[in-house]
């Protein structure tokens, strides 16, 4: 089968670059129907109102207005945004359209009109009386507090995850192995400290944005930049209140998601619009309307408490996270799980570990699915934890990360108990000390000229889909000539899958990756997927490609024994042709997809789906090198190595740009991006103007290496890559601060300012003793 | 109002509205190329040229391109596919959003500064924003691009 | 949002400025913050077709057209070579290349903004700015003035002479400046700018003589400083104090 090349290990470019770099109509708003009906919302300047009186015959008499909708006008059913597996662990906490806002700039209304002017006018033109109600601003007080977010009956949780709205909880748990108290007792260094994570936004290139449209058969049809259509085809039904057969969801190019659109933020609007009217219609949400009502990370604030002997082997962890889910529950019971169960199994050493946590509802936006979902405000905490206990020890934190971390065969409790059946975590940091010269730069170089350079380092976890929940899959159709089409209900979202996943069906069938079409995400054509979160696609769905790849050969072999008048254990296929074991006699697949299409009974064509019960982890190192002003605190971020174990690299290049693209986020949320509101809610940083992405001038020099490892779970040995990138620079830009300046910063962003305030009033603190 | 242009080396005539802005009227014109990414001036998806010069045409009222030569990537597709293969080699190209605005950008570098640094490429390009890449195969696609005249 | 329902390309600095008396009007700049915020205006005046666009040079002066950008600035030989490349230095922060081709000198100087390094820059140089009605005035006395109807048609910057040094502290490379600070030496008088405080930049004069370290600290005084989101005035007092002390070090560094 190996006669023509192998694509898996090989850096081939995705097969819609072309189109992406010549700037073709291929996102959303370019192939949206040119008389969609403009949809907007109305937002509520408050955090915390009810709309008494609602009057809308202004807005609907202004020229060009087809409709005009409030509370009114939708289904009492509450239904979740979160886009999950059913039933969802995501309260079903919200109504399309609602008489109680929550948050600066819940919906209140939504207005269709032909053009964008008409719009703005009947939405200026809406009479809205609110009653302000006190909001619950501060996450820290929301846990039993008077005011409730949620307070209606109608509020359900599906699933057992500890919420209790007459609480403002919408999750909390407890989960202890082991004596923790007893061990901490006796530990001869411990560090207890807290540690803030902000609320920060994927802020991908593409906004937020749907149009909705009528087929012949009066369905609606439902276009949207999203991770995820099948859950939207149920979200859209839900929150329509009408049968799921119909809708269909059709997702075009992505302009990027991060897991920001794994929630469904636009795509109700404009479902309600023409189901309503009958017309096409669309939803561009503007920048604006991405900072401050959209999905963002979770804020979150973890306690860790680390206990080491004298040596400094780790003998229990405590970790407790607060989490702010805001308005709505979207993804805040299983964000807040891999706070813990991400950053804890990163050490094997502890004797006895305690996991506990809070989610709570407050009047800021609703929190949803970004890259690291947890994981990353875990990581930050507990590895600059970690970083705080080798200062304490006085000891190299790469040793003591050596001294405890995990290592391949271990078993792993605070991770389901899973074995960590592929893990070069190890052989990431040797490689990583290697690169950035470790050993000359720990921890500090004074250059002489009033800056210091100095060095930091953390490691990272994630998973490979949801074990036990996830499902992928893939439809393969041999076709005239003998090439493939090869559907999938995963979203490529940028990352490329559409072309990773035809690598590896392309090795599995032996023929060129340009003989397989793939066909991107239609769900009334597609098999089944949950879709493309939870750094599942290279893993899962990879593995239902080679399922279905080793169905349709067998299907092949079947065939062409078939019209070689043989059967198909005296048959074998090399990719090109069916050929007899014993004597000549052989069929080309070109003549096999060509025959099947005259009297033929039997469709050369085969659907697979795959699910797994563990969700082995990629691990990687990241370290940090800063260069640090000494009087003005500014520094710089001048090196970043990174060594990954993503099991095997389908495409090195794009895993590559994964890691370096991942850490870009990560290096933005520890430098640069906040998230501030103003005493009545409101978020300052509501534009690019105030919320900083990194430029290309910020982000210094990455340097990314692979040390592989082979996962037996996944197909050629994968693990996944997406978001485990993300979780090392904020603990190792926060450690390379500590060593320049001396001071832990444990809240994001690491400014200079508050460098300087730390340093300022340590200094205060020496001078009064 | 009435205005006349030279869009992508064609006269195009438009009636637009005074404070249409140049980017609306350019998508209107077929040019989809051109994509909004904020409203702040701070992201440079929406880079076209106006004279010859790379500006935002998202802060240009489409008035003011009366009498001016425009250009967008659907005026530029073979160098687009120069430079486009080179970030797809690196794999640079990701969701691609961006891509237009980076490629029209680079290619007013290239007209504009002979045999820049990194660093001058980094400040040029600056504003170029990518949230999917980290920038650094973006980076080493267009120092490949801009030697391969060099090399070849 | 900007809506407006006019659009006027001015013959001449005359009907602009006839236009630009109503208040309903507006005279477009570069549009970089006309267009953000709510703006509903009856005109848009554009004075694209006045010429106003070059940067001339004689034997006393540079004077700039007020619809030059941001990038002429940068890039311009003259002006750079003459003042030591503080012009290129104030311009290359911001934002980037598409908007500095955009952005006007009028329109950065006639907004006199808090965060405006173009103005910081100007304010330590012997600058004046020629108003359509208003005739020559010090910028010095400009960045006082109240907003009215009148025109800014150029900046004049005399060649008196002076050594000058710019620098700025920012989130990112290309955000909003967290503090401006520009340091020019005539004989023996210091000419201090810093702006971003975030209010707009003010100027402070002082003898030469005494040493850096002192002479910044006194000259940090002089200014008054305030919290916004991306710093507080203590930090930004502090910030200025060390800022101003390595340009006059610098400038000083030169001389020697």
């Amino acid at each position: 089968m190996n006669k023509h090349r192998t694509y898996v290990g090989s850096s081939v470019p995705k097969k819609d670059s072309m189109a992406l770099v010549t700037g073709k109509p291929v996102y959303t708003d370019d192939i949206a129907p040119k008389d969609c009906l403009v949809v907007k919302l109305l937002r509520s300047p408050h955090a915390h109102a009810l709309i008494e009186d609602i009057d809308i015959s202004r807005a609907m008499a202004v020229p060009g207005i087809e409709t005009v909708l409030t509370w009114k006008d939708v289904s009492p059913k509450r239904f979740t945004m979160a886009g999950q597996t059913y039933p969802e662990p995501s309260p079903y906490d919200r109504l399309l359209l609602d008489r109680r806002m929550r948050f600066v700039g819940d919906v209140a209304a939504i207005v269709a009109g032909e053009t964008e002017e008409a719009v703005d006018r009947a939405l200026r033109a809406i009479k809205i009386k609110y009653q302000v109600l006190e909001p619950v601003l501060d996450f820290r007080t929301a846990k039993d507090n008077e005011i409730l977010v949620h307070p209606e009956d109608s509020w359900r949780s599906l699933c057992p995850v500890g919420a209790d709205n007459k609480r403002n909880l919408c999750a909390s748990a407890d989960d202890v192995h082991g004596d923790v108290e007893g061990i901490l007792a006796s530990c001869a260094h411990v560090v207890e400290q807290t540690y803030h994570v902000k609320a920060n936004q994927q802020a991908m290139m593409e906004t937020f944005r749907t149009f909705a449209t009528l087929d012949p058969y009066g369905r609606l049809v439902v276009t949207s930049s999203t991770q995820v259509p099948f859950h939207v085809r149920r979200i859209v039904a839900h929150a329509l209140d009408i049968p799921k057969s119909q809708v269909r969801v059709i997702k075009p190019r992505i302009g990027g998601g991060f897991g920001a659109k794994q929630t469904v933020v636009s795509e109700v609007y404009p479902a309600l619009v023409t189901w309503k009217t009958g017309k096409a219609s669309k939803l561009v949400f503007s920048r604006y309307e991405s900072q401050i009502a959209s999905s963002p990370r979770h804020e979150m604030e973890v306690t860790v408490r680390l206990g080491a002997d004298e040596n400094g082997i780790f003998q229990a962890i405590d970790l407790y996270t607060l989490s702010n889910t805001g308005a709505f529950g979207e993804h805040g019971p299983t964000t807040v799980g891999l706070s813990g169960h991400k950053s804890i199994p990163l050490y094997s050493t502890p004797k006895a570990f305690r996991f506990h946590y809070d989610v709570v509802y407050t009047n800021t936006m609703s929190a949803g699915a970004y890259r690291g979902y947890g994981a990353t405000q875990g990581i930050f905490a507990l590895e600059s934890a970690v970083n705080e206990m080798a200062r304490k020890l006085d000891m190299d934190p790469v040793r003591l990360r050596e001294l405890n971390m995990v290592h391949e065969g271990d078993v792993m409790p605070a991770y389901y108990g899973e074995t960590a059946n592929s893990c070069a975590l190890d052989r990431c940091m040797a490689r990583a000390k290697e690169l950035m010269k470790w050993d000359e730069k720990f921890p500090c170089r004074d250059m002489g000229n009033g800056k210091v350079r100095s060095v930091g380092v953390a490691m990272s976890m994630q998973g490979s889909a949801i074990s036990g929940v996830d499902v992928a899959g893939v439809t393969l159709k041999l076709n005239d000539d003998g090439f493939y089409s090869m559907v999938i209900g995963a979203a490529d979202m940028g990352t490329g899958c559409d072309t990773t996943l035809a690598q590896i069906a392309a090795d599995c069938l032996g023929c060129d990756l340009d003989n397989i079409v793939t066909h991107g995400v239609d769900t009334d054509v597609a098999p089944y997927d949950s879709g493309s979160y939870a750094s599942s696609t290279a893993y899962l769905t990879g593995m239902a490609a080679v399922k279905a790849s080793q169905s349709m050969v067998a299907k092949i072999k079947e065939k062409g024994a078939e019209y070689l008048g043989l059967t198909a254990d005296e048959v074998e296929f090399d990719g090109e042709q069916v050929y007899s074991l014993e004597g000549d006699a052989s069929i080309s697949l070109k003549d096999i997809g060509n025959k099947v299409m005259c009297s033929n009974g039997k469709a050369l064509e085969v659907t697979e789906a795959h699910s797994s019960p563990v969700s082995p982890p990629p691990f990687m190192v990241g370290m940090a090198e800063i260069e640090m002003d000494k009087e003005t605190c500014a520094y710089e971020l001048i090196n970043y190595v990174a060594v990954v174990d993503c099991g095997t690299p389908i495409n090195p290049s794009l895993v590559r740009v994964q890691t370096e693209g991942g850490l870009g986020q990560g290096i933005g949320m520890a430098m640069f991006e906040d998230v501030t509101r103003s005493e009545r809610g409101r978020v300052y940083e509501n534009s690019f103007m105030q919320y900083k992405l990194p430029s290309r001038m910020d982000v210094g020099r990455i340097q990314v290496e692979f040390e592989q490892s082979y996962e037996p779970t996944g197909p050629f040995g994968v693990k996944s890559i997406g978001e485990v990138v993300i979780n090392t620079p904020s603990p190792a830009i926060a450690g390379a601060v500590a060593n320049a300046a001396g001071v832990q910063i444990r809240e994001l962003p690491i400014t200079p300012e508050k460098i300087f305030r730390e340093l300022h009033e340590q200094r205060n603190k020496q001078r009064q003793k | 109002m009435k205005i006349q242009m030279t869009l992508n080396g064609k006269l195009t005539t438009a009636v637009i509205e005074p404070d249409m802005l140049l980017l609306d009227l350019l998508r209107e014109k077929g040019c989809y190329s051109v994509k909004r990414g904020c409203e702040t001036s701070n992201c440079g998806l929406c880079t076209v040229w106006m004279n010859g010069k790379p500006v935002l045409s998202c802060s240009v009222l489409a008035a003011r391109a009366d009498g001016a030569e425009i250009t967008t990537l659907e005026g530029l597709q073979e160098e687009a596919a120069e430079v486009g293969a080179f970030l797809a080699a690196e794999g640079a190209d990701q969701c691609g959003f961006c891509s237009p605005g980076l490629i029209m950008n680079v290619l007013a570098m290239e007209r504009e500064l002979s045999d820049p640094s990194y660093e001058e490429i980094l400040e040029y390009l600056s504003e170029n924003l990518c949230r999917c890449t980290g920038y650094m195969s973006q980076m080493r696609a267009i120092e490949a691009y801009l030697n391969r005249k060099k090399e070849g | 949002m900007f809506r407006v329902k006019e659009y006027v390309r001015a013959e001449s600095l005359e009907t602009a400025y006839q236009l630009n008396q109503k208040r309903s009007n507006v005279l477009l700049g570069g549009m970089m913050w006309l267009k953000m915020g709510r703006n509903y205006k009856a005109a848009a005046i554009d004075l694209s077709g006045l010429g106003l666009d070059t940067i001339q040079e004689d034997e006393e002066a540079f004077s700039i057209g007020c619809m030059c950008s941001l990038r002429q600035l940068e890039v311009h030989p003259g002006l750079n070579q003459y003042f030591d490349g503080v012009f290129r230095e104030c311009t290359r922060s911001i934002v980037g290349v598409q908007f500095r081709n955009g952005a006007t000198v009028g329109g950065s100087v006639f907004g006199r903004y808090g965060f405006s390094d173009v103005l910081t820059c100007l304010l330590m140089l012997d600058t004046s700015v020629e108003l359509y009605k208003g005739g020559i005035v010090p910028l010095t006395e400009f960045v006082e003035m109240p907003y009215d109807r009148d025109i800014l048609v150029r900046v004049i910057v005399k060649k008196d002479g002076r050594k000058a040094a710019y620098t700025s502290q920012r989130r990112s490379k290309t955000d909003f400046p967290l503090i401006a600070c520009g340091v020019a030496k005539k004989e023996d008088q210091w000419y201090v700018t810093v702006g971003a405080r975030p209010a707009k930049a003010a100027l402070a004069v002082l003898p030469a003589g005494a040493p850096a370290d002192r002479l910044a600290l006194e000259a940090a005084e002089r200014f008054s400083y305030g919290d916004n989101m991306r710093g507080s005035g203590e930090y930004r007092k502090h910030l200025a104090g060390v800022c101003i002390r390595r340009l006059m070090e610098q400038l000083n560094g030169e001389e020697a």
